[in-house]
């Protein structure tokens, strides 16, 4: 297996008065993790997670007295992965949508969090109203548009993601797909594979990615990973966003800033979504944009389908207004099979996978349970999202 | 000479008596036999540093590709069978990963200083160890016995040149030293793992995936087991296969040409 890719979070304290241990002294990812650039991978998170804690003798905590949390389901198509469900079930008393439907009247009193995990269950206002000790909504990944936050704030119940543990896989995934479209590496593939193949063209080229220049957009904890990255291919780097980073940042990766985001799109070889869905970012790519951007560049977008027009995108690529695009992300997930965009020889679309790693997702867990049981314990919420 | 054509044999050599210079596109002359150019006092160059960053993007390209399978992502998502994404549907990671580099010259530098941008552990071997400050400018570690970086490597990248001592240097032993988790990248030459041995391998699923830029022959047979492997990513020599650095390689050759046309020194002969 990989070096465990993973921090603990979780400090179990020892029970004074042999009552179940419930409480956790929360530790900050950046001091369990010593610190970003040293050995984050190598803290052994796995002595932090015992229900008995601290005093010797002290005695087991029984499920039926942990909080419950609610799910989806367990396995199955959509359901919690189920080594997931095991690192909730040391903290939680885990009830699925089937049990808690089958027994509403005694399920709904226990359920004091649920845990959204790809987006599911869906939470809307006739399940708030039917949990009536509901303290916090624990999701899965960073992305949060498919909530109504300000709803859930309404019935007080919190909403926390996981901007920790999706950092790295997804700023890996955006080097992959610039890579891949850069190099052609789908196209190369069934070109290698195919039957009909007898020899290999010499006219068959893809663009370059060393040295080229890399337009961010978006650079918060993604993004400027991807500029990290970016870096060591020696790309010129240039960003959009809302608020300018720190000078040592900026030099940290060699990163203009452009507080126009035509400036940008004008110059980049490779422009990257990396910014979060909001009303302000809702088709941030649209024609005009697309026709702003060199017809030898490449559009990447790992961060929601909704910031781009798709419409406008799919004309641009077929005008070749734009060279092409790679999306991580689209709008609907999956996109309906007739779609243009799947039709295009000059775009890779992969199936939402920028946290679809073993490691990813159990970091995503550990960060989700730590943040709900932050605030079910009364302390510090890692990372808390409020309605705007 | 580009891509290896046209072959140069002893009839070729026989019938150009003013044949002053070949000039081969691409760093590797395997495809050359160099005494034979030499006993017919012709000399030989190639394109060595042009191809760097391209074959090492290309051989990163490859590692991110493989380990989140992007190309088996990719065929799901424009399927027509595709209905929804399933939830444990899984690649691993490469940041925070070992990465063994078996090759460390001006190619595998480069990708060690591309691994490093993503925060994973660098292992190397080679026949001469780098100096202190090359090593730890990208953290490498040298391993003087390449089973060391073997046992230790999530991926194990090649970039070593083919010559008779690396001729397949990877086989079946080499395969079994590594995790079963491992991945095995090649940018270097298809000679250079025994290919039979790799589907072996592969099927028996004593190391995960592989990642090929090179075959031999290529391209492969279209029934080779290579090729129906789900677990293979192959693509057909595209290492330098960018416009720029085609441009590039292009006027190396022109000016090694022309040194060698009017008897000045040769930029890039290789002897």
């Amino acid at each position: 297996m990989f070096r465990s890719k993973a921090f603990g979070l979780l400090k179990p304290i020892p029970s004074m008065s042999g009552q179940p241990n419930l409480a956790y002294k929360f530790i900050h990812p950046a001091i369990a993790s010593h610190g970003y650039h040293c050995h984050r991978r190598s803290v052994d998170y796995r002595q932090r997670y015992k229900t008995c804690p601290g005093s010797a003798g002290g005695r087991t905590v029984m499920a039926e007295e942990l909080p419950g949390v609610l799910i989806l389901d367990i396995g199955g198509t959509h359901g919690v992965l189920e080594n997931l469900a095991a690192l909730l079930k040391k903290h939680f008393r885990l009830i699925t949508m089937k049990e808690f439907l089958e027994n509403k009247k005694e399920m709904s009193k226990k359920i004091q969090s649920v845990f959204v995990f790809e987006c599911r269950p869906t939470i809307d206002q006739e399940l708030l109203e039917s949990l009536p000790n509901l303290k916090v909504i624990g999701n899965s990944g960073v992305g949060v548009d498919h909530l109504d936050l300000k709803m859930i704030s309404n019935f007080g119940v919190k909403v926390t993601n996981t901007p920790q543990a999706v950092a790295d896989p997804t700023a890996d995934i955006g080097m992959a797909l610039m890579l891949a479209s850069a190099r052609r590496l789908v196209e190369g593939c069934q070109t290698a594979v195919s039957p009909d193949t007898k020899y290999f063209p010499v006219d068959w080229l893809g663009v370059e990615v060393t040295r080229a220049t890399l337009g961010i957009i978006g650079m918060g904890s993604i993004g400027y990973r991807v500029a990290q990255r970016a870096r060591a291919f020696d790309m010129r780097i240039l960003y959009h966003n809302r608020n300018r980073r720190r000078k040592e940042e900026e030099e940290a990766v060699g990163a203009h800033y452009c507080e126009k985001m035509e400036d940008l799109l004008q110059q980049s070889d490779f422009v990257m979504l990396v910014v979060n869905l909001t009303p302000e970012t809702h088709k941030l790519i649209g024609k005009k944009e697309l026709g702003l951007m060199k017809p030898t560049a490449t559009l990447v977008n790992i961060s929601r389908g909704a910031v781009i027009d798709q419409d406008a995108l799919v004309e641009a690529l077929q005008n070749k207004v734009i060279r092409a695009a790679a999306l991580d992300v689209t709008y609907p997930e999956p996109l309906p099979r007739d779609h243009p965009l799947l039709k295009l020889s000059n775009i890779i679309i992969t199936p939402h996978i920028g946290t679809a790693t073993i490691q990813a997702t159990r970091m995503m867990a550990e960060e989700a349970i730590a943040n709900m049981l932050a605030v079910l314990n009364g302390q510090p919420i890692p990372s808390e999202v409020f309605p705007k | 000479m580009w891509y290896h054509k046209p072959v140069i044999n002893e009839e070729l050599l026989q019938s150009l008596p003013n044949l002053k210079i070949v000039a081969s596109s691409g760093v590797g002359i395997d495809h050359l036999d160099l005494n034979l150019l030499s006993s017919h006092g012709v000399k030989a160059s190639n394109t060595p540093f042009v191809v760097s960053t391209d074959t090492a993007d290309l051989g990163m390209a490859l590692m991110l590709a493989s380990s989140r399978r992007l190309v088996e992502g990719y065929q799901m998502a424009v399927s027509r069978d595709t209905e929804y994404f399933p939830a444990d549907w899984l690649g691993t990671e490469v940041s925070g990963a070992t990465l063994g580099i078996v090759g460390m010259g001006t190619i595998g530098y480069k990708v060690a200083e591309r691994a490093k941008g993503f925060e994973m552990k660098i292992l190397y071997h080679n026949r001469n160890r780098r100096n202190k400050e090359e090593e730890s400018a990208v953290g490498a570690i040298y391993c003087k016995k390449i089973d060391d970086l073997l046992q230790q490597s999530d991926f194990v990248l090649l970039s070593v040149n083919l010559t008779p001592q690396t001729h397949k240097l990877i086989g079946r032993r080499e395969l079994e030293l590594m995790k079963p988790t491992a991945t095995l990248i090649n940018i270097s030459r298809g000679l250079v793992v025994d290919q039979d041995a790799l589907v072996e391998a592969l099927q028996n699923k004593v190391i995960k995936a592989a990642a090929l830029d090179v075959t031999y022959p290529e391209p492969l047979p279209r029934d080779h087991p290579l090729l129906k492997l789900k677990n293979v990513i192959v693509t057909p020599h595209i290492g330098s296969a960018t416009k720029k650095t085609r441009r590039l390689m292009m006027e190396n050759m022109t000016e090694s040409i022309q040194a060698g046309l009017t008897g000045l020194p040769i930029p890039n002969e290789v002897f």
